[in-house]
């Protein structure tokens, strides 16, 4: 392949404050604010109408694994994004960014739902819980236990996402059967096959659990 | 072979265990260890030892390459042609590159055409942009203008195939990148958009026919798969004064270091590659590919990381695909079943790219003294075809293996029982007796027999893979002062579970556990390993991993030998200890006689040596086995005559490959293999828009695969098959899982409702057309 390089680009590199005064002239046409002012307050002041936010960085207050963190996120930006990006938690995985095959899966306030859907903003006050969170104490969760046992992980991409469908069926279901499980992880794409390993090793946590 | 001055006689196991196991003798070169027994002889060899990766997967630690953040890291996007045919005049980059967060723009050109770049299919790289976030790069790419000059294209095979197609490529260029099976053998004729034939015959296959107390016939047809790896192609470039590190989702570490140098002119010892976590390849990261390539580039410009991870869309169109095949076989038979004469004629398209044949399933798989082959490439104006699990045979067992089937009912002979006359195989035809009682074969009825609106059908098909090893395959194995063991190697884990063995076989030598081992694997700083794809890691990394164990040992035992007053020869390593082999009460702890060395580390470093009794051929660094690979799958399946949804109730899978070394990892990779078998045989379809050229279904939501719902009952057998050709005599799984899968549900298929499906995917549409309850011009393209 040949490339023709077209070099650095100097000198026309803006800082992302400089745009983001930019971006919040053009849209309040009101005063030079700092990014992290950009927010409802000041917009819905300026022209009174329902409240707008960002388009820069918007700060949001999140309770993930127990600790509250406020960030400074773009209103764009998923909770899958937030996490990964801001937050260094990249145990959480991405692999369609449409949900449609839930790799990102992560709870709210138990429920699993697909990361790469939920935009960071719309969180509000429900707690986050992530794979980094299962194990407690460096104590794995059944599930997590049972996929080792049972080798439902091949290349484990899709595994965080796997396990926190299944630990959340675990927590509403303590004795699945396996259509049970099957039904949990139904929104759930892996390509090397591990299906039949991880409606197993579910089953053998249920049991363990009980026991 | 080696010369007897520096080998020595052994015997090794062989045979098949459920048959009963004997010795075959071998030359074995003098510093290779003794011949291992057979598995239940052993304690961790061959045994389900848990994954050693395990719990970094299932709680997120796990690094994959898209996980890799460096500091002041860049992230790269790649603007994409959107026609399929078109002639670049002009790239306009100067809002892009004005654009906040932009800090590298990239031109590219196709490869063959420096004057005018042409871009031959929708997806193909134009630009690329590296900036302060994937934001940024994304908004910068909008602001490209690109100005095309359209030209005539094609997307269909057959019409591709017509002398008044317009060509993909004109007398001036060439078609890049390869894609699967043969044809790939370079100076063949190319005629249109047509390459080919590559040629094999055998004995006189029109001789053959006239013999024939019967002869078959049919077209089969397949259609693109794609890899839809769940991490993406993935590359984090780091270009420094000293050297370039590649942090990359790869198939071939060691391999994309040899790219790498050669493209960018550097040593190798300048380059490193990386991969820790390896979110699946199936053949689709085997090589460079152009994402990487520019994100070097751009990490050379800026002096800094920089990152490409491809989204889906980007994936679906241009990280590879399974070529599209078409088939005309004919088949000629005595009353016996005994085959006199094969004839196969195939068109296949990687797209743009070459190697779209059918495999040798034909050629190889039944004995058939008269056999005549002719493949054939077609281009189109697609996203490049390359390697899928399984390339060539895949498709070509479609045709053949439901071939056989229509034989076997012409000659009013069971399956199995043709197949025991005409496979050569011992492998298979033991793998046929167990699969078919695990199975209740007996119990399958005529075709179409069922009542009922849903009916039930059996049927069964084979595997043939090559038993594949790379040569140039090293390891490492130290132990250190205080009794830890490392091993080394560039080999990566792709999700096969590598690593564990690796763990078991130095563990089993040194008389240690599993977990006293650490892998240090997936880095080019270690000595190279094999590349993991055609199914040959294991054949290939276990046997120098036992045998740098087994030296690093005798190193060990000097000392050891000191301490206990005994011959080196004398002593053997068990139970974390070592042991004086006659007299078990003198023994030293393996810390203890770790901490006896004069240094830090002892270390030996092993390559993989020749099969023992010689390889089958040797091209460059890659040889094939003496024996094949084999595999026999049954499916029964449900098929609703009123829905037209096929449903597989059951799957018993039947395989080989050598010593199998862990059988647990084994099962997950025979189960994986069936399912993207039955995802191929039943859904997969990339639809490419006749009119504008582009993939309608470049996501992972209407290009449908396999999920938990769709998941048979999978019942795996796995064969204890010795041949003593190695110091592990262990051998390669992953694909022949895959091959028999799809004719053996078309078979099943068959069966159930007496109709014939010889077209992938077997959709409910193509179901009730076959079944003639919808007219066939509904059918999906």
């Amino acid at each position: 392949m040949l490339i023709s390089d077209v070099g650095p680009i100097s000198g026309t590199r803006l800082s992302r404050r400089s745009l983001l005064r930019g971006s919040a002239l053009a849209t309040a046409g009101a005063t030079i604010v700092e990014a992290a002012s950009v927010f409802i307050g000041e917009v819905a002041e300026a022209d009174s109408g329902p409240p707008v936010m960002g388009p820069g960085l918007v700060p949001v207050t999140l309770e993930i694994n127990g600790v509250n963190w406020t960030l400074q996120v773009e209103p764009r930006m998923t909770l899958a994004e937030s996490l990964r990006g801001s937050l260094g938690l990249t145990g959480t995985k991405v692999a369609c960014n449409r949900g449609a095959c839930s790799a990102c899966t992560v709870w709210l306030d138990g429920i699993p739902v697909a990361s790469c859907m939920t935009l960071a903003i719309n969180v509000g006050a429900r707690k986050v819980t992530t794979i980094e969170a299962l194990a407690s104490n460096g104590t794995l969760h059944p599930v997590q236990e049972a996929f080792i046992a049972h080798d439902a992980v091949q290349c484990g991409f899709c595994t965080p996402g796997m396990v926190m469908s299944c630990a959340a069926l675990l927590e509403r279901m303590a004795d699945p059967s396996a259509d049970d499980v099957q039904k949990a992880i139904s929104g759930h794409l892996c390509r090397c096959g591990t299906y039949p390993h991880v409606i197993a090793a579910t089953l053998a946590a249920a049991k363990a659990r009980k026991a | 072979m080696t010369s007897s001055a520096t080998t020595r006689t052994e015997e090794l196991p062989s045979g098949i265990a459920s048959v009963g196991l004997g010795v075959v003798e071998r030359q074995v070169p003098l510093d290779e260890p003794p011949p291992l027994p057979p598995n239940k002889a052993l304690r961790l060899i061959g045994k389900s030892v848990p994954r050693q990766n395990g719990r970094a997967k299932v709680t997120g630690a796990t690094r994959f390459t898209v996980d890799v953040n460096l500091p002041g890291m860049l992230h790269g996007r790649i603007l994409r042609a959107n026609l399929p045919h078109a002639e670049v005049r002009g790239i306009d980059v100067s809002s892009a590159a004005s654009h906040p967060g932009v800090r590298a723009i990239l031109i590219v050109a196709q490869p063959d055409d420096p004057g005018t770049p042409v871009v031959r299919y929708i997806g193909a790289p134009v630009a690329a942009v590296a900036a302060d976030s994937v934001a940024a790069a994304e908004e910068a790419l909008r602001l490209i203008r690109v100005d095309y000059r359209p030209l005539p294209f094609v997307v269909d095979m057959d019409k591709a195939r017509q002398p008044t197609a317009s060509l993909v490529f004109d007398s001036t260029s060439k078609s890049t990148g390869n894609a699967s099976e043969t044809p790939l053998i370079g100076g063949l004729p190319v005629n249109g958009n047509v390459r080919g034939p590559a040629i094999e015959t055998r004995g006189d296959a029109t001789q053959g026919f006239t013999q024939a107390d019967v002869i078959v016939e049919a077209e089969y047809s397949t259609k693109v798969q794609t890899h839809c790896c769940m991490e993406p192609h993935a590359i984090v470039a780091d270009w420094r004064a000293d050297g370039l590190t590649v942090h990359m989702s790869t198939q071939f570490t060691a391999g994309i270091r040899r790219e790498l140098a050669e493209a960018f002119n550097l040593p190798l010892s300048r380059v490193r590659i990386v991969v820790d976590g390896m979110g699946g390849g199936f053949g689709s990261k085997t090589m460079l590919g152009n994402y990487a390539r520019l994100a070097v580039v751009l990490s050379r410009q800026v002096q800094t990381p920089v990152s490409i991870f491809l989204d889906r869309a980007e994936e679906q169109v241009d990280s590879g695909n399974r070529p599209a095949t078409w088939q005309h076989l004919r088949v000629g038979a005595r009353h016996d079943g005994s085959l006199t004469a094969i004839s196969l004629q195939s068109y296949g398209t990687a797209g743009i790219a070459m190697g779209a044949g059918v495999g040798n399933v034909a050629q190889a798989l039944y004995s058939c003294p008269n056999f005549e082959g002719a493949q054939y490439d077609v281009f189109t104006n697609g996203g490049p075809g390359c390697a899928m699990r399984g390339p060539g045979n895949t498709q070509g067992a479609f045709g053949l293996e439901q071939m056989i089937d229509e034989l076997a009912e012409r000659l009013a002979i069971d399956p199995l029982l043709l197949r025991d006359r005409i496979d050569p195989s011992p492998v298979r035809r033991e793998e046929r007796r167990l699969g078919a009682k695990r199975f209740g074969w007996h119990l399958r009825h005529a075709a179409g027999a069922d009542f009922g609106p849903v009916k039930r059908g059996f049927g069964m098909a084979q595997s043939l893979w090559g038993a594949n090893v790379q040569i140039n395959a090293a390891c490492e194995v130290r132990i250190m002062r205080d009794g830890s063991v490392e091993v080394l190697s560039s080999v990566q884990d792709i999700g096969t579970g590598i690593s564990t063995v690796l763990a078991q076989v130095v563990a089993e030598e040194l008389g240690l556990q599993p977990q006293d081992i650490t892998i240090r694997i997936g880095d080019t700083d270690f000595p190279a390993g094999p590349p993991s794809h055609g199914s040959r890691t294991t054949a290939s990394i276990t046997p120098p991993a036992r045998t740098a164990a087994w030296r690093v040992l005798r190193t060990l035992f000097r000392e050891a030998a000191l301490a206990l007053n005994a011959a080196p020869a004398d002593l053997i390593a068990r139970d974390g200890h070592i042991i004086v082999r006659d007299d078990p009460s003198r023994s030293l702890s393996f810390r203890a006689a770790a901490a006896r060395l004069r240094t830090d580390q002892i270390s030996a470093v092993a390559s993989r040596s020749d099969d023992y009794a010689g390889f089958r051929r040797v091209m460059g660094d890659a040889a094939v086995a003496q024996q094949d690979l084999g595999g026999v799958q049954f499916a029964k399946v449900s098929v609703d005559t009123e829905t037209g949804i096929i449903r597989v109730d059951r799957v018993v899978a039947v395989h080989d490959c050598g010593r199998p070394m862990n059988p647990l990892q084994i099962e997950s990779q025979i189960q994986g293999g069936v399912l993207m078998g039955l995802s191929y045989a039943l859904f997969e379809n990339r639809i490419l828009d006749q009119n504008t050229g582009g993939m309608v279904n470049r996501n992972l939501e209407a290009y449908k695969f396999a999920g938990p719902r769709e998941t048979p009952n999978i019942d795996v057998m796995i064969l204890e098959n010795y041949q003593g050709q190695s110091a592990t005599d262990a051998y390669g799984i992953a694909e022949p899982a895959n091959i028999a899968t799809a004719p053996a549900i078309a078979n099943a298929v068959y069966n159930a409702i007496g109709v014939r499906l010889r077209a992938l995917p077997m959709t409910p549409a193509v179901v009730l057309a076959a079944l003639g309850k919808v007219p066939a011009k509904r059918m999906m393209p």
